[in-house]
């Protein structure tokens, strides 16, 4: 408790003691009272909708449980099952990669420009920070949907555009070379302005004086970019590099609203499969082991982050 | 070439760039709105129509018409973002205030232990709720769609934002408060909370936004169309016969509108909000 090492804080405790006469251990069992009574709604929350779920989750993944018929223990047959003789899980795991591998870069070094951009003063700039910013807020099946419609294969706008050039366009949504690219293009954008926004209050947070003393020594922009910006942004940038990474792991929204996992498996993603096991046929052990391979993903990846958050970055506080 | 030229030419750059950006952001909500406006011959017109001609107010008149229960998915939508928000807000200010400042046994452990909750998808935990909230009967109501959300990882990363929030508070008021004879609950409701209010509106913000975009969960737990939440209904203007676009898109922009006119006015608080959750 830090208020017992400042001075004040200890008078004010013999105080409190004196006056309400009561002996430090009641006031204590007081405190204790109301800390469980202030934390138990959300001790009970991570009870029954966290701890028990993944446990039960866990325990779900081990069985063939269903909706038609009585659940049987299969051990880690389940996962057997996705590892070694399911083609579409791996397909799903390969097109959820490339959904990452394609959004990250494309992400990050859009929001990262964009925000070095922004970080100049220059008249008018707010504007297209709010712009940029604004899908966002924006829903992402509103966002997917129209989307979907401007790249509509017969009159989506971005064929008819095409036609008036004299080029037919290909069948953007439903072919299976470009459905992917075009969902990663439409993420990028929805989601651009969060990392840009992220990256500008990092930038603004570099101390002014390290550019003066830098500039002082003669040292070139380039130089000041390589050895002042880059380094102290660099929290901000890992950790963006990671939400974006969990994120892009559970891509599924604009995946069922516009391509529905077509053509073929071509944009069938992990998220998008369980979502097909779990809730289509209902295959609740099989899908709960493909859950829970989310999970361990997105697991691995948030200790990652703990653990290499001091190491990688060069400034923490 | 002077350096003044140079600098010219860099900005001429920068807000090429940045112009190039928005138009491709913002294009997506100007074709919204046009469609909307188009006539029902218009939406499929070669050369394209940039602008509807006839401008066609009725489309939104018929979004009610063809889909009544629209103010219905519109008002469910509200409700539940509405509740969620309020009592993550809630329940996050009190279990944050409580670790920031109370000193009881446990204490750090437990904490430790509901932030481990935040890297649980909801997706993994979306079977055996499905399963359980089955046997409740509470699938086919909006139940799992507030509470599960209100206490669950969202409402962990609350209690984690609050208690930053929380600890930044000098120790100096609640030991006056004490003082004056306030027990932890009058402490909390009279001096933290009115306190918290900018890191409040921050977690509001981010809450509701998230709520309001839940999907998955829309789509698994509800399957009574009077229940039904925007992104779910939206579903509706599109059957076997294909969509309606202009009717789609007209009952796109009153969802989206609102939304947008409160970012307007709050924008500085809605990007800082979600910039600061981003880096805490």
């Amino acid at each position: 408790m830090n208020h017992i090492n400042t001075q004040t804080g200890a008078a004010v405790r013999r105080w409190t003691g004196i006056r309400a006469g009561l002996p430090k251990s009641k006031l204590k069992s007081a405190e204790t009272w109301y800390g469980w009574l202030f934390i138990s709604p959300m001790v009970a929350g991570y009870l029954l909708f966290l701890l028990v779920p993944i446990a039960a989750a866990l325990y779900m993944s081990l069985t063939d449980a269903s909706l038609l018929h009585e659940s049987r223990f299969v051990g880690l047959g389940n996962y057997r099952q996705a590892l070694n003789a399911d083609p579409v899980f791996w397909t799903s795991i390969g097109n959820t990669l490339y959904f990452s591998a394609g959004l990250i870069p494309l992400n990050l070094a859009l929001a990262l420009g964009l925000a070095f951009l922004l970080n100049r003063k220059l008249p008018g700039i707010g504007l297209f920070r709010t712009a940029i910013f604004t899908p966002v807020i924006t829903s992402i099946v509103i966002w997917a949907i129209v989307w979907k419609y401007i790249f509509a294969t017969d009159f989506g706008l971005v064929n008819e555009l095409l036609k008036l050039i004299g080029v037919q366009g290909p069948a953007w949504l439903y072919n299976m070379k470009l459905a992917m690219p075009v969902v990663i293009v439409v993420s990028v954008l929805k989601n651009v302005g969060l990392n840009m926004v992220i990256f500008l209050a990092a930038l603004q947070d570099v101390p002014r004086m390290y550019y003066e003393a830098a500039t002082i020594d003669g040292a070139s922009r380039f130089r000041q970019m390589t050895h002042i910006t880059l380094p102290m942004i660099s929290p901000a940038i890992f950790l963006a590099f990671i939400l974006t990474l969990i994120g892009s792991l559970k891509v599924f929204s604009q995946i069922q609203v516009m391509t529905d996992g077509g053509p073929g498996t071509s944009t069938y993603v992990l998220v998008y499969y369980i979502y097909q096991r779990a809730f289509k046929v209902f295959d609740f052990g099989y899908a709960s082991a493909l859950a829970f391979i989310l999970f361990f993903l997105v697991l691995v990846l948030t200790l990652l982050q703990w653990k290499l958050r001091t190491r990688w970055v060069h400034h923490e506080q | 070439m002077s350096n003044r030229r140079a600098d010219l030419i860099r900005k001429t750059a920068a807000y090429l760039l940045l112009a190039v950006v928005s138009v491709l952001v913002l294009f997506p909500y100007f074709w919204m709105v046009t469609t909307s406006l188009k006539h029902q011959t218009k939406i499929f017109m070669f050369p394209p129509q940039w602008w509807p001609d006839p401008i066609v107010w009725s489309n939104y008149t018929d979004v009610f018409r063809v889909q009544p229960h629209f103010p219905l998915y519109f008002f469910n939508s509200v409700y539940i973002a509405a509740v969620v928000t309020i009592g993550t807000c809630v329940f996050s200010a009190l279990a944050g205030y409580a670790f920031a400042k109370l000193d009881f046994r446990f204490r750090n452990a437990v904490f430790l232990v509901l932030l481990s909750g935040m890297m649980i998808p909801t997706e993994v935990t979306a079977i055996p709720m499905f399963v359980w909230m089955t046997n409740l009967g509470l699938t086919d109501t909006h139940f799992p769609l507030i509470v599960p959300p209100m206490l669950g990882a969202g409402g962990m990363f609350g209690v984690f934002l609050m208690r930053q929030f929380f600890i930044t508070v000098p120790g100096e008021l609640d030991e006056a408060a004490k003082i004056d004879g306030c027990n932890p609950w009058k402490t909390f409701w009279r001096i933290m909370l009115p306190l918290s209010g900018p890191m409040m509106s921050t977690l509001a913000i981010f809450t509701f936004l998230h709520s309001w975009d839940n999907y998955f969960d829309s789509l698994i737990f509800i399957s009574s169309e009077r229940l039904f939440t925007i992104p779910v209904g939206l579903k509706l203007f599109t059957d076997t016969t294909g969509t309606e676009w202009h009717l789609l898109m007209a009952a796109s922009v009153m969802a989206t509108l609102p939304l947008l006119l409160v970012f307007f006015f709050a924008q500085r608080k809605f990007i800082e909000g979600v910039a600061l959750t981003g880096l805490k």
